[in-house]
């Protein structure tokens, strides 16, 4: 079985720094963020390889390379 | 220039944790620093913080980053989320072993009745070619006075030993 996972709290005023295990709401909100997150990330890297791809294509059909075009724009 | 820069509060894991958290922030300051060294769980090369003030988890959160890594540079953003974020700026399970990524928070006017902007600026320090940083602008739409921030890591994976996380009060006077 996992370790439950554990949330550090420092209170400011008193200086007192606990360690706590996180509740089982806790836990679930954090599985929830973290498909949430991970979705995010899916989205994006597809995203960036569409564009990789579809660069590629316009540099094919310009005939140029990418150092050419990267001159071209500077 | 700030006349005081004073450290408020200071942690160092010395195992790993889901979040950090600094509570009950006194409220003689004008302004907050953060300033954090951190490597995550996650399987990645990087990885990044969200924050939460005051507990709010509600969608009262917006923010703007622009991240590169060396070869490419892109942004992101989003106008209702549940925290504040700073991507692209610690180190995950494929950096380099022992490297931890840094960055700085700053809050300022955390007591004001105002909404709050922040700014955190952050680098992974991979020993590769890949080395990813980010510059994120975020604004926590909410015009209470700041009393605590949670630190957690965006794919809610765990901050490894070793993290380390300081908040610094800095006063106008």
């Amino acid at each position: 079985m996992a370790d439950t996972p554990t949330k550090v709290v420092v209170n400011c005023t008193t200086g007192v720094t606990e360690v706590l295990p996180l509740t089982a709401t806790e836990i679930a909100d954090m599985e929830t963020a973290r498909v949430a997150a991970e979705a995010e990330r899916v989205e994006r890297e597809a995203e960036q390889a569409a564009n990789a791809i579809l660069k590629a294509e316009i540099l094919e059909r310009l005939g140029i390379t990418e150092a050419e075009a990267k001159l071209l724009l500077s | 220039m700030a006349t005081t820069y004073s450290l408020i509060e200071a942690n160092t894991l010395s195992s790993s944790a889901a979040s950090v958290a600094f509570s009950s922030i006194p409220a003689t300051y004008t302004d907050l620093v953060l300033r954090i060294s951190a490597r995550c769980a996650d399987t990645g090369v990087y990885g990044g913080l969200k924050f939460t003030f005051n507990s709010d988890t509600a969608s009262n959160y917006s923010f703007t980053v622009m991240y590169g890594n060396g070869s490419s540079l892109a942004g992101d953003a989003d106008t209702a989320i549940a925290n504040a974020r700073a991507k692209f700026t610690i180190t995950a399970s494929n950096a380099t072993a022992d490297t931890f990524g840094n960055l700085e928070i700053y809050i300022p006017s955390y007591l004001a009745s105002v909404r709050k902007p922040l700014s955190a600026l952050g680098a992974g320090e991979t020993n590769a070619a890949t080395a990813y940083m980010g510059q994120n602008a975020n604004l926590w739409k909410n015009t209470a006075a700041i009393t605590s921030i949670q630190i957690s890591e965006i794919f809610s994976t765990n901050l490894l030993t070793g993290s380390s996380f300081y908040l610094y009060g800095i006063s106008n006077a």
